[in-house]
């Protein structure tokens, strides 16, 4: 019955049941497309980065990430590798040397970071093995090949099949020297690896810089890099093992936040700019359905006194007042949610482009469109929120009537 | 007619405040959209200035002179002749303010525990204080010998707090400079760390190393010879007369571009910075438009009654017009005034910049600094007071027109 009520009093003002809508429309379908574009693209750029080269996790010496010299590494690493393979049931588990070495060409000299990789596992923890565009990638056997990111190639003025000479240090400190065959050049699109990063097999790699069955790292993907407490809790144990039994060895689980802090600070003030700005548009909303409501229940102060005097309570009208917004809202969260969706949907197969984005994407190794992600929370989050300061709001009239006596009402204009 | 003027102003400001929660709540709505679209519009503004400036510094300079070659392969084979006589006279006039040249090329450092890949660069001391790398950012030691030194007083190198951190060396100590003469033979020499220094943009002071200019041209055998020409100007948005200037002076085999040409992500974010303010400033207005015409409605099916009887004793439609126009304008220009000040004197406040070190990773990702500063532009308060007003009444216009349509005698009845 009630509901009735709300419903035809609503209608009583078309135009201006509607401009209220309206606002809670224009709010929402924003906030709908805003919120699934921004989770869209912050995946984009976990993703894009962390898939490249870094994984989600790595395990490491505890010192290595403040001083990454090559004697923190860890020992008996291959052994490690088996079993956090075998735990996580996942291939996506490799080992990686580094070492800083001086390459040479005919004609030039410049310096890289030179990766010791496993071919077999390293194409499932890292894209470069997609990315090869000239030449071929590592495989397991080989021993004096070499692959290099496209801008380090073309420093170097080397293409496929040319040789290199690679100068660098041991772990013990004395010098390591090989002359290696360039197999394959890689452009990953971040140009900090195409720029730094050459990359020879494991077995090469331990017996040019006489680290046998030592590594600097253990590199691990999992499905989703957003909850990785799972993997954690799994490898856990097996640290605590080789804690017991080698003291000497102190590893440590970094994950991609510890890895890479840009990116998660990046997001976190990306979304502090934008949650002051939805709360602003929220804000005036509000305001807009608390004008709107008030002068709903100014207006019908005479009608609510003979309600009174018939017999409802205060509390009835003020019910009536709130289920008024909350089926405006309603109305509002509907419509904004469907046209919001329908927006993003859109996006979510065509992707969206704009003026300048190639250059954004460029700098933070995103793919040149940008597709939105759907989620039933990115759908429905802030149309709620418009809800709930639209109930809010409507809380000022209301306290308007409590106070409202029978008499009193029936004598206003 | 200035009478009737007045009288229509007292009208219409009586008749705001007749229902006064009903205009107070609408006045801070106005008051809290002004105040967002000038004081947001400001903070982006100063993100988007301390990026660009920050950009200017690594880069450094408005202007760059390259060989033609260089940016595709900044190699020492790719150096040019140092500029001729004339050349320096064109540099010392207007518009340009200040310019420096720099030998910069890729090399390797060594230390007795580590080695890493650099960029060399081989600086004049006494010109490049105007540019990037400056006295103030010696946090030990010195910064290098004027030109004008004892050659064994320039032999130092000075290099970035995380490189001395990650080479595991001492102010004072030897390292090994490692790069190439043109002719493709590997070249070293030692050099004594004789200062350092730190820098705000992240990873720069990893990757660079300076060294007197005239010792490093003997190094890689390079007598006279540079790599690129710096050059400043007054103000960096306007370059276009700085660039041809420098470009109708420098030799014609010799690249000269500007910091939008070298650096297209810092000057494709100026640009979108642009058009971004005037998004936003629509998008708010556009919230608050809703409000605004719904206020206003009210305010004139309430007064049907009044209306009617206007008319009925002669006022003309136009009249009806007038005066809720005037209604509504001083609703607004109250909003803009409030709103204004408000923002006017929070970027007041907070003039010496927000403190962000909390995210400062991640701003420094996008490039800006850890500490914001606002950046007030007039031409934005200008704007949006603009798209304030004139989208205000001309959303006004449509209860005004509809009131003044009402027919007296239907008017009087209603109720």
């Amino acid at each position: 019955m009630i509901l009735t009520f709300a419903w035809r009093n609503l209608w009583r003002h078309k135009t201006r049941t509607w401009l209220t809508i309206s606002a809670m429309v224009f709010s929402n379908v924003l906030l709908v497309f805003m919120f699934s574009l921004q989770s869209g693209t912050y995946n984009m750029m976990i993703n894009n980065s962390l898939d490249v080269f870094s994984g989600h996790l790595q395990l490491q010496d505890r010192r290595y990430l403040d001083q990454p010299k090559q004697r923190y590494d860890i020992n008996h690493v291959s052994q490690l590798a088996m079993q956090i393979r075998q735990a996580l049931s996942s291939d996506a588990v490799s080992i990686r040397g580094s070492a800083f070495s001086l390459l040479s060409s005919e004609s030039r000299s410049f310096g890289a970071q030179v990766i010791g990789v496993q071919p077999a596992f390293d194409q499932y923890t890292s894209t470069i093995s997609g990315v090869v565009k000239q030449g071929r990638y590592l495989t397991s056997s080989d021993t004096d090949a070499i692959i290099l990111g496209r801008i380090l190639a073309k420093n170097l003025k080397l293409t496929v099949g040319d040789t290199v000479t690679l100068l660098g240090s041991d772990r013990e400190g004395s010098i390591a020297a090989g002359v290696v065959t360039v197999v394959g050049i890689f452009s990953s699109g971040m140009p900090a690896l195409d720029r730094n990063i050459a990359q020879i097999s494991l077995p090469y790699f331990q017996s040019l810089f006489y680290s046998e069955n030592r590594a600097n790292y253990i590199v691990i993907k999992t499905a989703d890099p957003l909850a990785l407490s799972h993997a954690k809790n799994i490898i856990a144990p097996l640290l605590d093992a080789i804690a017991t039994k080698d003291p000497q060895q102190q590893l440590v689980l970094r994950d991609w936040d510890a890895l890479q802090p840009g990116i998660k600070q990046a997001i976190q003030a990306d979304i502090g700019g934008a949650i002051f700005m939805y709360f602003i548009l929220i804000l005036l909303v509000s305001f807009s359905v608390m004008n709107t409501q008030l002068m709903s229940v100014l207006e019908r102060t005479r009608e609510f006194g003979t309600m009174m005097a018939l017999g409802l309570r205060p509390s009835n009208i003020s019910r009536l007042i709130m289920l008024e917004t909350s089926v405006m809202a309603l109305i509002g969260l509907v419509l904004g949610v469907a046209i919001g969706m329908a927006i993003t949907v859109y996006l979510y197969f065509n992707g969206l482009t704009y003026e300048g984005m190639e250059e954004m994407t460029e700098k933070f190794n995103m793919a040149d469109r940008i597709y939105p992600q759907i989620s039933l929370f990115g759908a429905f989050a802030g149309p709620l929120v418009v809800m709930l300061f639209s109930c809010f709001a409507t809380l000022y009239p209301v306290w308007k009537i409590r106070r409202l006596t029978a008499l009193n009402a029936m004598r206003a204009v | 007619m200035p009478l009737a003027a007045i009288g229509g102003f007292k009208l219409a400001w009586r008749n705001l405040w007749r229902n006064y929660r009903r205009t107070l709540i609408m006045l801070v709505a106005i008051v809290v959209a002004v105040w967002a679209m000038i004081f947001m519009t400001a903070l982006m503004r100063g993100m988007t200035n301390d990026m660009v400036v920050s950009g200017l510094k690594a880069l450094p300079g408005f202007v760059q002179v390259h060989h033609s070659a260089y940016r595709d392969d900044p190699s020492v084979v790719n150096s040019f002749a140092m500029p001729d006589a004339a050349f320096r006279k064109a540099m010392s006039a207007l518009p340009v303010t200040d310019w420096a040249v720099r030998i910069k090329v890729p090399a390797v450092i060594a230390s007795e525990r580590d080695t890493r890949g650099v960029t060399l660069l081989g600086i004049d001391a006494d010109k490049e204080q105007a540019f990037g790398f400056t006295k103030e950012q010696i946090i030990a030691g010195h910064y290098l010998a004027e030109p004008t030194a004892q050659e064994q007083d320039r032999k130092g190198i000075v290099i970035g707090q995380k490189l001395l951190e990650k080479l595991e060396t001492k102010l004072g100590r030897r390292i090994v400079i490692m790069s190439q003469d043109p002719d493709n033979n590997l070249v070293d020499r030692g050099f004594i760390i004789s200062g350092i220094y730190s820098s705000s943009i992240p990873g720069f002071e990893e990757h660079h190393v300076y060294a007197d200019r005239q010792y490093i041209e003997k190094m890689l055998h390079i007598p006279n010879q540079i790599s690129e020409i710096s050059i400043l100007g007054s103000n960096y948005h306007d370059v276009t007369a700085l660039t041809a200037y420098v470009k109708s002076h420098a030799p014609i085999s010799l690249e000269t571009l500007n910091w939008l040409e070298l650096d297209t992500y810092l000057s494709m974010m100026s640009k979108v910075m642009d058009s971004y303010a005037l998004v936003w400033i629509l998008v708010i207005f556009l919230a608050l438009s809703f409000g605004l015409i719904n206020t206003l409605m009210m305010a004139v099916f309430e007064r049907i009654r009044e209306i009617g009887l206007m008319r009925a004793l002669g006022m003309r439609g136009t009249g009806i017009i007038k005066i809720l126009l005037l209604e509504s304008s001083m609703l607004l220009v109250l909003g803009l005034i409030i709103g204004n000040a408000l923002s006017l004197l929070m970027l007041y406040l907070i003039r010496d910049g927000i403190d962000l070190s909390a995210v400062a990773d991640g701003m420094a990702m996008f490039g800006y600094g850890a500490v914001l500063h606002a950046q007030f532009i007039f031409s934005d308060m200008l704007l949006a007071n603009g798209v304030v007003i004139t989208l205000g009444l001309l959303i006004c216009l449509y209860p005004a027109w509809k009131a003044s349509r009402y027919d007296p005698v239907v008017a009087l009845n209603k109720y």
